[in-house]
C-alpha cells in the first residue's frame, strides 16, 4: 500500500482507483467462457485426435495458447490502452520483447549447437555410445 | 592426495541426509567453526549484555522504513564481502604457494568449494545487497516520497535475501558447499556428479533469496513510477533515479529465467527429471544458453546503479549540471534492451558456429557503445570544472581508469576468435574482476563515501579514507595484471596445482595484490570506526554537505522518519540545486499528520520459515519441509488480517522535529 495514498480505513483499499479498471462482473463471465473453451479445444484435439499430424497440433495448441493468454489480459488483467498511462501497455511491449528475444535466440542458438554437437546420425542413440 | 570417497548414503525420517558427517571435518573449517561460533557467541552475550534485542527488533528487523532498511542491506553486504574476500584470499595463496609437487594447504574437495562460494557470495550476497541496499536508501529520497510503495514488501525482500546468505554461511560448516563453479553447469551438478549436499544448498540459497531480489524489483519500479514529487517527470529524474528504474526492469525481466532454471535443475536432482542431464532428450546445453539469459542482464543489474552513483558524484563535485542528461538516459535505455542480446558471448566455445557467434560478438561490441557515451559525458561533465576531490570523486576517477581498461579487454574476448584462445583463461578472471571491482565495488565505495553524511548526519574520515582508496586502487592493479599476463599464456581458470614453475612468480606478485587490498578493507573497516568515534567532529549540520543537487540533500541528515514533512515540488532536474538558486523557504508552519506504515514481523518470521524450509530440502527432512511449508503459507494468509499496518505522526510530533531542524540550521548558520 501507497504511503501516499492515504486511506483513513484500510479495508476501502480494494475499491479505490489507481487507474486501472476493475471490471464488471459481465467482463470475468466472458473472460471466464472463453478462456474454458479455449482450454477444451486443445483437450478435444489431443484426445481424439482430429488432427493426425503431432506437429501441427502442437502448433495448434500453442496458437491456442497465445490467445488464451489475450483473453487473460484483456478480462482478467484488464488491460487496455489507456490503463495506468499507457504503463501497462509500455510495459506489455517491453515483455513480449524480451520473451521473442529469449525464445527466438534460444531456439536459434540451440538448433545450432545441436547441429554442430552432434556428429552421429539422428538413427543412433545417443545412450549407448560410451 | 587421494580423492576420499565418503559415504553420505545416511538417512532417517527425523534428521534426513543430515549426520556427525556432516559437521567440520578438515582443520582449517574447524579452527573457523570455533571462532565463529566464539564469535557468535560473544555477540549474543553482549548484545543481551546491553539490553539491545529489544532495539534491534523493534527500531530495525521489523522496521519497514525504506532508510533501515537500506542500511541493513548495506551491513549485510560488508559482512558477506569481508566472507567473500577470506575465500580469495585463501585461493590466492593456495595458488601461490602449489608448484614443485607442492599440494598447498587446500584439498580439491575444500578448493572447489571456495571458488564457487567465492564467486556466488561476491555477486548475489555482496554486490547485490549492497546495489539494492543503496537504491532502497536514495531512490525514495531522490524522487521526494516518504517511502516505497509497499513498504512491508521491502522489509520482507531483505529478510529473504538474508535467509539465502544465511543458508550459504550454514554451508560452510554443516556439510558442504557446491563444488561447481558459480553458475552450478550440469552435468556435473547432476545428482550423479555432485550427491551430497553442497549443489542443493546452492540451489535453495539462491532460489529464496531470488525470491526478495524480484520483489524488491518490482517494489522500486512501482516506487519510481507511482510515487515521484510532483513536477518530477520522466525526464527531470535524477540519473540515480533512472538508472535504478532500468536495473528493476532488468531484474523484473530476468529473475524469472535464474528461477525457472534452478526450478529445472532442482527437479532434475529431486525427483530424477532429465532436463540437464545426456540422457532422454535432456541437454546441458541448454542450462547453459538459459542461465546467461538471466546472467548477462544480471551484470547490467549490478553496474547500472553504479553508473547513476558516478553520474550523482560527477555532477555534485564539479558544480555544475551533468553534461548530456538525455544521452546519458537514452544510453542507459539503449543497455537496457542490449543486455538482452548478448549472453552467448558466455559460450563461444560451445559450438554454435559463425553465424550465431558473429550475431553475439557483434551486439557485444555495440553495447559498448552507449557505455562509452557514458564515460565520454563524465569527462564532459569534469572539463573545464572546478572539480573538488573528496573521496567520492577520487573512486569515480578511479573508476574511470579501471573500467575503461576493462572495457577494452571486454571487447577483446567479444571477438569470437579471440574468445576460442582465451576462454576460461585467468585472462577472462582478470577481466571481469576488473569491471566488477573497478565498477560495481569502486562505485559502492564512492556511494559510501558520498551518501554515508546522509545516512548518518556526519561525514567520514578523510585520512583513512585515503589509505584505503591507495591500497585498494594499485592493490587491484598489483593482483590483477598477473592474470591478465597468465591468462595470455593460456592459464586456465580454478586450478588447484601447477606444474610449470616459471609462473609461479605471477601468483606471488597476485597475492601480494590481494594482500594489498585486504589492507584496504582493513582500513575501510577503520575509516569507519574512526569515522563513529569521532562524530561530534565530522557533524555535518546542513543536511547538504557537499552541495548536492538532487533532493535527498534537501532534508536532514539522517533524514526523519517521513523523509520530507512537505513534498517538495520539482521544476527542475537537478531540483535541489534549482531550489537553492530560486531561493526557496524552508516551510516551518502548516505541518499536517503523516500517514505512515507500521511496522511488522511478518517478513522475518516468513524469512525464517523459508530458511527452515530451504535447510530441510537440502537435507531431505521430508516433515520439516512440510512443516514449514505450511507455516509460510499459513502465517502468510495470516498477516493478511492485520489491519493495523499504518499510523499517523502527529502533528505535533511533525512540528517538534521541524522546528529541531530550524534550529539546527540557525546553529549551522544556513
Amino acid at each position: 500500500m501507497g504511503t501516499q495514498h492515504a486511506h483513513p480505513n484500510p479495508d476501502a483499499h480494494g475499491h479505490d482507483d489507481h487507474g486501472g479498471s476493475h471490471g464488471s462482473m459481465r467482463e470475468y463471465v466472458v473472460g471466464f467462457l472463453l478462456s474454458v473453451v479455449l482450454t477444451a479445444i486443445p483437450f478435444w484435439l489431443v484426445m481424439t485426435g482430429a488432427i493426425p499430424d503431432k506437429q501441427t497440433t502442437a502448433l495448434v495448441i500453442m496458437a491456442f495458447a497465445i490467445v488464451q493468454i489475450v483473453v487473460h489480459m484483456i478480462y482478467f488483467l484488464h488491460m487496455n490502452t489507456k490503463s495506468e498511462n499507457g504503463w501497462t501497455v509500455m510495459a506489455l511491449i517491453f515483455t513480449i520483447v524480451i520473451v521473442v528475444i529469449a525464445l527466438s535466440g534460444s531456439l536459434w542458438v540451440m538448433y545450432h549447437l545441436n547441429h554442430n554437437m552432434m556428429p552421429m546420425s539422428h538413427d543412433m542413440d545417443m545412450r549407448q555410445v560410451p | 592426495m587421494a580423492i576420499e570417497a565418503v559415504d553420505h548414503s545416511h538417512w532417517s525420517p527425523l534428521l534426513g541426509r543430515l549426520w556427525l558427517d556432516a559437521l567440520p571435518q578438515e582443520p582449517i573449517v574447524l579452527a573457523t567453526f570455533v571462532v565463529v561460533a566464539l564469535g557468535g557467541v560473544a555477540l549474543v552475550a553482549a548484545l543481551t549484555y546491553f539490553k539491545l534485542w529489544g532495539y534491534l527488533w523493534k527500531e530495525w528487523f521489523t522496521s519497514v522504513d525504506h532508510k533501515k532498511i537500506g542500511i541493513m542491506y548495506m551491513v549485510l553486504g560488508l559482512i558477506m564481502f569481508l566472507r567473500g574476500f577470506a575465500d580469495a584470499i585463501m585461493m590466492r595463496i593456495q595458488q601461490s604457494i602449489a608448484f614443485n609437487g607442492n599440494e598447498g594447504y587446500l584439498n580439491a574437495h575444500h578448493y572447489d568449494q571456495i571458488f564457487t562460494a567465492h564467486g556466488v557470495i561476491m555477486i548475489f550476497f555482496v554486490a547485490m545487497p549492497f546495489v539494492t541496499g543503496l537504491m532502497n536508501y536514495i531512490v525514495p529520497l531522490q524522487i521526494g516520497a516518504r517511502d516505497v510503495s509497499f513498504p512491508f514488501l521491502n522489509n520482507f525482500s531483505f529478510w529473504m535475501t538474508t535467509a539465502g546468505a544465511v543458508l550459504v554461511m550454514m554451508s560452510l560448516f554443516i556439510g558442504e558447499f557446491a563444488q561447481t563453479g558459480w553458475l552450478a553447469y550440469p552435468p556435473l551438478s547432476n545428482l550423479a556428479y555432485s550427491p551430497w549436499v553442497g549443489v542443493d544448498y546452492y540451489i535453495w540459497a539462491l532460489q529464496i533469496a531470488g525470491v526478495g531480489t524480484l520483489l524488491s524489483g518490482v517494489n522500486l519500479i512501482c516506487t519510481i513510477v507511482k510515487m515521484r514529487a510532483p513536477g518530477m517527470t520522466m525526464m527531470r529524474m535524477p540519473i540515480f533515479t533512472w538508472t535504478s528504474l532500468c536495473t528493476n526492469i532488468l531484474i523484473v525481466a530476468a529473475f524469472p529465467v535464474l528461477t525457472a532454471v534452478m526450478t529445472m535443475l532442482s527437479v532434475d536432482r529431486y525427483l530424477g527429471f532429465n532436463f540437464f542431464s545426456n540422457d532422454f532428450g535432456g541437454s546441458p546445453m541448454m542450462y547453459v544458453n538459459l542461465i546467461w539469459i538471466w546472467g548477462h542482464p544480471e551484470v547490467y543489474i549490478l553496474i547500472l546503479p553504479l553508473f547513476g552513483v558516478f553520474s550523482e558524484v560527477t555532477a555534485t563535485f564539479c558544480g555544475k549540471r551533468l553534461f548530456g542528461y538525455s544521452s546519458m538516459v537514452y544510453a542507459t535505455l539503449v543497455i537496457t534492451i542490449l543486455s538482452y542480446l548478448v549472453w552467448l558471448h558466455h559460450f563461444f566455445t560451445m559450438g554454435s558456429g559463425a553465424s550465431v557467434n558473429s550475431f553475439f560478438g557483434i551486439t557485444t561490441m555495440v553495447i559498448s557503445i552507449p557505455t562509452g557515451a557514458k564515460l565520454f559525458n563524465w569527462l564532459f561533465t569534469m572539463y573545464r570544472a572546478r572539480i573538488r576531490y573528496e573521496l567520492p570523486m577520487m573512486w569515480t576517477v578511479a573508476f574511470m581508469l579501471t573500467f575503461t581498461i576493462g572495457g577494452m579487454t571486454g571487447v577483446m574476448l567479444a571477438i569470437p576468435p579471440a574468445d576460442f584462445v582465451l576462454h576460461n583463461s585467468l585472462f577472462l578472471i582478470a577481466h571481469f574482476h576488473n569491471v566488477i571491482i573497478g565498477g560495481v565495488l569502486f562505485g559502492i565505495f564512492a556511494a559510501i563515501n558520498y551518501w554515508w553524511p546522509k545516512a548518518f548526519g556526519f561525514k567520514l574520515n578523510q585520512f583513512w579514507g585515503k589509505v584505503s582508496f591507495w591500497l585498494w586502487v594499485p592493490g587491484f592493479w598489483v593482483a590483477f595484471t598477473p592474470l591478465y599476463i597468465l591468462g595470455f599464456m593460456g592459464v586456465t581458470r580454478r586450478m588447484r596445482v601447477f606444474d610449470d614453475p616459471s609462473i609461479q612468480i605471477y601468483f606471488v606478485i597476485a597475492a601480494f595484490g590481494a594482500v594489498m587490498i585486504a589492507g584496504g578493507i582493513g582500513a575501510m573497516l577503520v575509516q569507519f570506526a574512526v569515522s563513529i568515534w569521532k562524530r561530534e567532529e565530522l557533524k555535518d549540520e546542513s543536511g547538504d554537505p557537499w552541495q548536492g543537487r538532487t533532493l535527498e540533500w534537501a532534508t536532514s541528515s539522517p533524514p526523519p522518519e517521513y523523509n520530507f514533512a512537505f513534498t517538495p515540488i520539482v521544476h527542475d532536474i537537478d531540483a535541489w540545486d534549482d531550489m537553492k538558486r530560486c531561493g526557496v523557504e524552508r516551510p516551518v508552519t502548516g505541518f499536517r499528520p503523516i500517514h505512515m506504515p507500521k511496522s511488522t514481523g511478518t517478513g522475518l518470521i516468513l524469512a525464517g520459515l523459508s530458511t527452515a524450509l530451504g535447510f530441510a530440502m537440502i537435507w531431505y527432512i521430508w516433515w520439516l519441509a512440510a512443516a514449514s511449508f505450511v507455516g509460510i503459507i499459513g502465517y502468510a494468509i495470516f498477516h493478511t488480517f492485520n489491519y493495523k499496518r499504518d499510523y499517523h505522526i502527529p502533528v505535533e510530533t511533525v512540528e517538534a522535529t521541524e522546528a529541531a531542524r530550524t534550529r539546527q540550521l540557525a546553529a549551522a548558520g544556513a
